[in-house]
C-alpha cells in the first residue's frame, strides 16, 4: 500500500534535506558578499556541511550527493571540475570508514575529528589545483582559510543541528 | 514463475550490489579524476557541461544573494549615516576640485574634436555592451572569478572585456545562454600588457591570486613610483587601450605591485564590452580576406 502523495512529498523532502541546506551553503559561498578581502579566504561552509551530515546522517548523504554538489561548487567558483568534488568525496569516504568510531560521541571530538579533516581537505584542494590549472595558492591564504573553517564549524554545525532536530527526528 | 524469476535476479543482483556501494566513493573519485586530467588535457570538451551548469545555476545563484545583497544595503546604508558629515566635507571639497577639472575636459575635448576634424582621424566605431549583476564571486585563494548574469543571449561574448566604473575588472573566459564568467585581474592566469601613465613604459600587470598586481617585464630603466597610474596598453589584441588598470602602491623584491582600481569584493554591475577584439582566444573562423585598394 502506497502512503498518499502528500506524505511522500513530505517524507522525501525531510530525505533530501542534508543534500538541500548543503546546496544551500554552496549558493551562499558563491554569493557576493561585499566585504573587503573576504573573497580572498572563503571559509569552507560546504565542507562543514558534508561533514557534519556524514557523521550525522550518512543514510541520506550519499557519496553521490557530495559529488553532485563538488561539481556545482567548482562550476560555480570557478575551479578546474572534479576538484573540489573529488575533495568533498574523499572527506566523505574517509568519514564513513570511520562511522563506528563517532557513534555516541560527543560534540568536542567531533569538532576536534573535523580540525584534523578540515586542513587536510583544503590542503588536499591546494594541491589538486595546482595539478589541475597550475595555480598555486598562498600558503598563508590557505592557512587562514582552514583557521577560518575550523573555527565557523560550531555555529554552521549548531544550524544544522537544529534542522535536523526540526526536520528528521522522526526519520 | 515470475515471482521465482525477480528473486534469483535480486540474490544474484545482491553482491554487485554490494559491491557497488562499497566502490562508489572509488567510482566517483575516478570519475573525477578522469574530469580533472580532461579538463587539463582538453578543456573544450568539459566547456559545453560548464556552460549548462552556468546557465541553471546563475539565475538560482541570483535568487540566493538577492537577501544577501539587501542585508547588504541596509548595513552599508546604516553605515552611511553614521559618517554622513565627514563623507558630506570629503565630497563636497572633491566637487570643488571636479569642477575644475570639468573645466579642463571641456576644452581638451573641443580642443581634442578639432584636430581630429583637422587631421581627418576617423571616428571611434560606436561600442556595443551589456550590462550584467554580479551573481556570483568565486572567492576563495584558487580562483579570481565573478559569475555575471549577462550572456551570449544578450550579445556579450567569450573575449568581450568587463568594465566598471573604476577601471576594467576582467575578461570573459566562459559564457553561457543567460551567465558569464569574468576572469578577474588578480587571478594567477590574468597577464594584462600595460603602460605606466607616466612614462609610458611597457609591462605586463600580472595576478597572482592575492589581491594585487604584480608589474613584469618592465623596461629596467623605468622607475615607477608609489601613486603612478597603470592603464592597458592594448597591446596584444585582448584589452583595448587607455583603460584604468590601477596604481603603484608599493614593491616586493624590486617588482611594483599595483593595486587594481576596482575592488572586486565590492562589484555590484559590470558592463561587458565588445571591443571587437578577438585577442589570443580561439574565436570562429574569419570570413575570407577581401583584397584592399582598388
Amino acid at each position: 500500500m502506497r502512503a498518499p502523495l502528500l506524505q511522500r512529498v513530505d517524507t522525501w523532502l525531510r530525505q533530501a534535506l542534508p543534500g538541500l541546506l548543503t546546496l544551500l551553503l554552496v549558493l551562499l559561498s558563491v554569493a557576493p558578499l561585499r566585504l573587503p578581502d573576504y573573497a580572498a579566504v572563503t571559509p569552507g561552509l560546504v565542507l562543514i556541511s558534508v561533514f557534519y551530515w556524514t557523521v550525522h546522517r550518512p543514510d541520506l548523504f550519499r557519496p553521490l550527493h557530495a559529488c553532485i554538489l563538488g561539481l556545482l561548487d567548482d562550476v560555480l567558483s570557478g575551479s578546474a571540475l572534479g576538484v573540489n568534488a573529488m575533495v568533498l568525496v574523499l572527506v566523505h569516504w574517509s568519514v564513513v570508514s570511520q562511522h563506528r568510531f563517532f557513534v555516541g560521541k560527543g560534540f568536542a571530538l567531533v569538532w576536534s575529528v573535523f580540525g584534523v579533516v578540515a586542513p587536510l581537505a583544503i590542503a588536499l584542494t591546494a594541491l589538486l589545483s595546482l595539478l589541475a590549472a597550475r595555480v598555486a595558492p598562498d600558503p598563508a591564504v590557505v592557512l587562514v582559510q582552514a583557521l577560518l573553517t575550523i573555527a565557523l564549524y560550531p555555529p554552521v554545525a549548531w544550524l544544522l543541528g537544529r534542522a535536523q532536530r526540526l526536520f528528521l527526528a522522526g526519520l | 514463475m515470475a515471482f521465482r524469476r525477480q528473486g534469483s535476479v535480486t540474490r544474484l543482483a545482491a553482491p554487485f550490489r554490494g559491491l557497488a556501494q562499497r566502490n562508489a566513493a572509488l567510482g566517483l573519485v575516478l570519475l573525477c579524476a578522469v574530469l580533472i586530467v580532461v579538463g587539463r588535457a582538453e578543456p573544450r570538451l568539459l566547456e559545453r557541461l560548464r556552460t549548462l551548469v552556468l546557465d541553471v545555476a546563475g539565475p538560482v545563484a541570483d535568487a540566493v544573494s538577492q537577501p544577501v545583497v539587501a542585508s547588504q544595503r541596509v548595513a552599508d546604508r546604516i553605515a552611511e549615516l553614521l559618517s554622513l558629515h565627514s563623507e558630506n566635507a570629503i565630497l563636497r571639497e572633491e566637487n570643488a576640485r571636479l569642477a575644475q577639472w570639468q573645466v579642463v575636459a571641456r576644452s581638451l575635448d573641443a580642443e581634442n574634436r578639432e584636430l581630429r576634424r583637422l587631421l581627418q582621424v576617423p571616428g571611434d566605431p560606436p561600442l556595443g555592451f551589456v550590462t550584467g549583476r554580479v551573481v556570483a564571486n568565486s572567492g576563495g585563494s584558487f580562483v579570481h572569478s565573478v559569475l555575471v548574469l549577462a550572456g551570449s543571449g544578450d550579445g556579450a561574448a567569450k573575449g568581450h572585456v568587463a568594465v566598471a566604473a573604476e577601471g576594467l575588472v576582467g575578461r570573459v573566459t566562459e559564457i553561457g545562454e543567460r551567465a558569464a564568467r569574468v576572469l578577474l585581474l588578480t587571478d594567477m592566469n590574468s597577464n594584462v600588457p600595460v603602460v605606466l601613465e607616466r612614462g609610458r613604459e611597457r609591462a605586463i600587470a600580472a595576478g597572482d591570486n592575492s589581491g594585487r598586481l604584480r608589474l613584469l617585464f618592465l623596461a629596467p630603466a623605468a622607475q615607477p613610483q608609489i601613486g603612478d597610474r597603470i592603464v592597458t596598453s592594448g597591446h596584444g589584441g585582448v584589452f583595448p587601450p587607455g583603460i584604468p588598470v590601477g596604481a603603484v602602491v608599493g614593491f616586493r623584491d624590486g617588482v611594483a605591485l599595483v593595486q587594481p582600481f576596482v575592488e572586486a569584493a565590492r562589484l555590484e554591475y559590470v558592463r561587458l564590452v565588445d571591443y571587437g577584439l578577438g585577442g589570443i582566444l580561439p574565436q570562429p573562423a574569419p570570413p575570407p580576406a577581401r583584397s584592399r585598394g582598388r
